[in-house]
């Protein structure tokens, strides 16, 4: 029986954080790629946007972005490649809270355009601001997808981040 | 380590289909998960939607909530003929679309079946959606529509499940 959901990297962040986590060189062999986050950075309190680049570009992204923030909900839309919101340092949860985030791309290594689908989740222990965000994305490119960097622009990446990312394979 | 998700059946399209079934579905798994990337052959748009082991008749029905890019909106419908897995987004003749919709407890029957349903079209909204299909009937098989339109060549559409032993 085939093996349809395989782990391809798994990234912990050590001491002293990092600017970004980056899965290069990633195997054209799979169907659709799933990349799951917990992530926090050094943002002084509150929280910040997740980027996600791939090949290493910023450009050709459209998101639409459906977000709850526990006393509202609104959506927007956007040209860069968010995929949801990072928890900052020294918020109410305490050091040892996350935010979560699970990325879906299907046919990454199709010659069309790549969607994919985001959701994202911080809590803090705070009765507002605690943002869920659904995530529409398109990025208008019909190179296979090689590499994806996740990255909290101005801040750096906290220790015992982790990104996973899993290959899903319908052979 | 058993294996837990395990492909059911995979199509990627080489011609223009209206139509893409998934039948025979064994009932060996617990869920089921079908994760699809579809094409439009129009510019105008198609609300896709699904039906269970062929079933029109008005059984199905719907709870959803979207961000379109400047609101946040929910909605419903019900005694629809057809399954919609989404309330706005269509299917685009860029690949744009995509969707994936998990079927809890598909084989039972006992008891209705209800889906969850995420479809993002990037340049129009991203939704969440509930929907249910009221047959005690166990899911045997799925058929997939382009709305009145069609899928053209390079759609893909595979159905996993998911073992609980």
């Amino acid at each position: 029986m085939a093996t349809t959901y395989t782990l391809l990297s798994n990234v912990t962040v050590g001491s002293g954080g990092a600017a970004n986590i980056t899965f290069s060189s990633i195997p054209q062999t799979y169907t659709d790629l799933l990349i799951k986050l917990s992530i926090r950075q050094d943002k002084p309190d509150g929280y910040s946007d997740i980027y996600m680049k791939i090949n290493s570009s910023s450009s050709n992204f459209t998101i639409r972005v459906l977000n709850a923030v526990g006393s509202s909900s609104s959506s927007y839309s956007s040209s860069v490649g968010i995929v949801g919101n990072a928890l900052g340092t020294t918020s109410s949860g305490g050091t040892s809270s996350f935010s979560n985030t699970e990325i879906y791309i299907p046919n990454y290594t199709s010659s069309n355009y790549k969607s994919y689908s985001s959701d994202s989740v911080v809590e803090r222990n705070i009765t507002a601001w605690n943002p869920i965000d659904m995530i529409a994305g398109l990025w208008s490119n019909t190179s296979a997808i090689t590499s994806l960097l996740f990255e909290s622009p101005g801040y750096n990446i906290e220790q015992y981040s982790i990104a996973c990312l899993y290959g899903i394979s319908n052979a | 380590m058993a294996l837990t998700y395990e492909k059911i059946a995979s199509t990627t399209l080489s011609s223009t289909q209206s139509t893409v079934t998934f039948s025979s579905i064994s009932n060996s798994y617990t869920d089921l998960v079908l994760v699809m990337n579809p094409i439009s052959n129009t510019t105008s748009g198609s609300y896709p939607y699904l039906r269970f082991n062929g079933d029109s008749g008005t059984n199905y029905s719907r709870t959803m909530m979207q961000g379109t890019g400047s609101a946040a909106q929910s909605d419903k419908s019900s005694n629809s003929s057809e399954g919609y897995f989404i309330y706005g987004n269509q299917v685009t003749t860029d690949a744009a679309f995509n969707a994936i919709v998990n079927i809890q407890n598909y084989s039972n029957t006992t008891t209705n079946k209800t889906f969850l349903s995420r479809t993002n079209v990037a340049s129009d909204r991203t939704e969440a959606l509930v929907g249910l299909w009221r047959s005690t009937s166990a899911i045997t098989s799925i058929t997939i529509y382009c709305g009145s339109n069609s899928f053209v060549s390079g759609s893909t559409f595979t159905l996993y499940g998911i073992l609980k032993a």
